[in-house]
């Protein structure tokens, strides 16, 4: 199976230049939201990071199909750069990683990157890895039933695939051919465990055995993780059923603010991925099209650290909710 | 009015939901075609159709998983496990997504879906076909877990499961699923999840009982009042998890003496918290221990009919108990 890279330009897959100066925007918006939150982890601010770095284009990419509101999000703990396209902000990030009552998320009970937003269709999130793709299943076969034209959108890393959930969704996803994709972010490491341990054979191959289509993409690669996407939103939008994306991509950074890789990988492999960071790679494109330059470049990474700064000094000085809403909201009222 | 049991009931409650709201399906292994393996989903494809009555691959974790995602999407599914013993795979959708959702999210998400579980020791059904598994559940906040017995109570609290905008988990004991017919009604006949309910009044003891154990505590009640002028009071919590405290709790104060009678495994049972709850709570009018009968912590019950029958507490073991009460 080839990985698929952008082989053509942006005007063939339908976007103009505000949609790719969006992209940007969006991608660098994430790098810079989470390196933000790594400051304040080292300040003793934040007690905990897990982080999108690496993977903004395949997020970005993948969720600019999306209709905010309308398809459904099932997104997994490193997505910042889907939420943020959809219309959470960061303040709400920050909000989230400081634990605070606004949070839009949970209101502090969740550790960050557990994103939900009922306004948004961002279905809730946890940290147990898989559970969502039956439940992003359930969904798509809503839509079916009453034969809307929703489409789900359920996304996790390589390790995701490894465990029933994800091929008992499959599964019943090929089954009732239902309006899901299933992206999964390649990002070669679970914590420590490299893919070589973690996958056997390819993963994208395996949609071949549930009757759908399934394709790699290169994930460092925004436009062309769009394309296979958009191709997937189309079909699942003409009824053709499930596809699934594999992105390959790379954690730029550790597992989390709680670990420590230089444990278990080498610091010539991280660098070798930066040369194929997805921004560098995209600016380089925007760049080469004229449909950005040094200076245009500098005035949205300004424009974006003043929105950055701005978010995590709000959400520092936002309270926390009171204590004793540790006891609310267990039970919905009828 | 007509008198049912409570397969029947259940199966009632179903189709008139079914019918009354579009957005109710039922969903699970062999519940199609077939009408399930007990007979409970009966005829719903024929009038429902293969889409709102859906059979579903072999797979626990995901007939609950998807009924989530159904519930975050307009639908109110019932999804049926076959045979509780088979829960397990789903228990993370249980425990750690549905029971959780609304609280996770801060009240932004709720999971109104209906989990059915037959329960219960049947003969020949050994250890993966009868085990008693609401302690599982009942240690989790923002899950509600209920066990009717009765027909007319299970019409109504599967009506109430399925309207409830929380998970809900609904244990059927199969032993009871054909045992006794009543009258049912018809139409809507209110039931709240997280009421108990005082089958008979009486002033001596209280046994709070639910399931197999219900039918035969009240049968042994009418006997020691006949035979020994002891008055029973028989309270079934018909919610397991969160409990009707105050019902329990004035049956306590009234007669001074409680005995809970599960088939459960005693250690860390829904039994060994109505006794906490009794011992704390009502600890002042207490005249006598708090006392309960439940199965030994083997595993489950066996296949050969003897090992089945000394596994259970019997109708002898619990008319010696509620007599040893009354005598205290």
């Amino acid at each position: 199976m080839a990985i698929r890279e952008t082989g053509t330009g942006h005007e063939a897959l339908g976007l103009d230049e505000d949609d790719l100066r969006r992209m940007h925007y969006h991608m660098l918006l994430a790098r810079r939201v989470d390196e933000r939150s790594w400051i304040l982890n080292r300040q003793g601010k934040a007690a905990f990071v897990i982080s999108c770095q690496g993977q903004e284009g395949a997020q970005v990419g993948a969720a600019y199909n999306l209709r905010p509101g309308d398809d459904y999000l099932y997104p997994y703990y490193r997505d910042s750069g889907m939420t943020m396209l959809l219309g959470q902000t960061p303040r709400d990030q920050f909000l989230s990683l400081l634990g605070k009552k606004e949070d839009p998320n949970s209101g502090g009970r969740q550790m960050p990157g557990h994103y939900g937003s009922r306004e948004l269709n961002i279905v809730t999130s946890s940290a147990p890895v898989g559970v969502q793709y039956p439940q992003a299943a359930g969904t798509a076969l809503a839509f079916k039933l009453r034969s809307e034209d929703g489409i789900v959108l359920v996304c996790g890393g390589e390790a995701s695939t490894s465990g029933g959930d994800w091929h008992e969704a499959m599964n019943f996803a090929g089954i009732h051919n239902l309006p899901v994709i299933f992206f999964v972010e390649n990002n070669v490491y679970a914590i420590s465990v490299p893919t070589k341990f973690q996958v056997a054979g390819s993963i994208a191959r395996r949609a071949e055995g549930y009757g759908f289509p399934g394709h790699e993409v290169d994930g460092n690669d925004v436009l062309a993780v769009y394309e296979v996407t958009k191709e997937a939103f189309g079909r699942a939008r003409a009824g053709e059923g499930p596809t699934l994306i594999e992105a390959k991509t790379y954690r730029m950074t550790a597992h989390s603010s709680d670990d420590d890789d230089r444990r278990y990988r080498e610091r010539e492999e991280i660098e070798e991925w930066r040369k194929k960071d997805p921004i560098v790679r995209f600016e380089k494109y925007l760049m080469e099209n004229g449909i950005l330059d040094e200076s245009e470049r500098d005035e949205i990474s300004e424009r974006i650290k003043a929105e950055v700064a701005e978010a995590s000094e709000y959400a520092e000085n936002a309270p926390f909710a009171d204590p004793e809403d540790v006891l609310a909201r267990v039970y919905a009222e009828a | 009015m007509a008198t049912k049991n409570l397969l029947q009931a259940i199966h009632e409650g179903l189709a008139e939901e079914m019918r009354s709201d579009e957005s109710v399906m039922v969903l699970g292994e062999d519940v199609g075609r077939a009408g399930g393996v007990f007979r409970v989903t009966q005829d719903l494809q024929e009038e429902f159709g293969a889409a709102r009555v859906m059979d579903t691959p072999l797979a626990e974790s995901l007939i609950v998983g998807s009924a989530i995602g159904l519930s975050v999407n307009g639908m109110r599914p019932v999804a049926e496990i076959q045979f509780a013993d088979f829960i397990p795979p789903a228990f993370d959708q249980i425990v750690n997504e549905a029971a959780k959702f609304y609280y996770r999210s801060n009240g932004d998400w709720s999971c109104p879906i209906t989990i059915r579980a037959p329960y219960g020791v049947v003969p020949g059904g050994a250890l993966y076909h009868s085990q008693s598994i609401e302690a599982w559940f009942c240690n989790t906040p923002g899950l509600k877990v209920v066990a009717p017995t009765f027909p007319a109570d299970a019409k109504a609290m599967i009506k109430s499961a399925i309207r409830d905008p929380n998970p809900v988990l609904f244990l059927e004991h199969k032993r009871t699923y054909r045992l006794i017919k009543e009258d049912v009604p018809d139409d809507d006949h209110d039931v709240s999840l997280g009421e108990a309910r005082v089958h008979r009044e009486g002033t001596d003891i209280t046994v709070v009982a639910y399931g197999l154990m219900l039918y035969t505590a009240l049968e042994v009640a009418e006997k020691l009042s006949e035979e020994h002028g002891v008055e029973t009071e028989v309270v079934e919590p018909r919610t397991l998890y969160p409990l009707d405290k105050e019902t329990i709790l004035n049956s306590a104060k009234k007669t001074g003496k409680v005995l809970v009678i599960s088939e459960a495994n005693l250690t860390g049972s829904v039994s060994g918290e109505i006794a906490a709850i009794v011992a704390r709570e009502a600890f002042e009018w207490l005249d006598g221990p708090v006392m309960r009968l439940g199965a030994p912590d083997v595993p489950a019950a066996a296949f050969a009919k003897p090992m089945m029958d000394h596994f259970l507490p019997s109708a002898e073991k619990i008319e010696a108990a509620m007599l040893e009460l009354a005598r205290y």
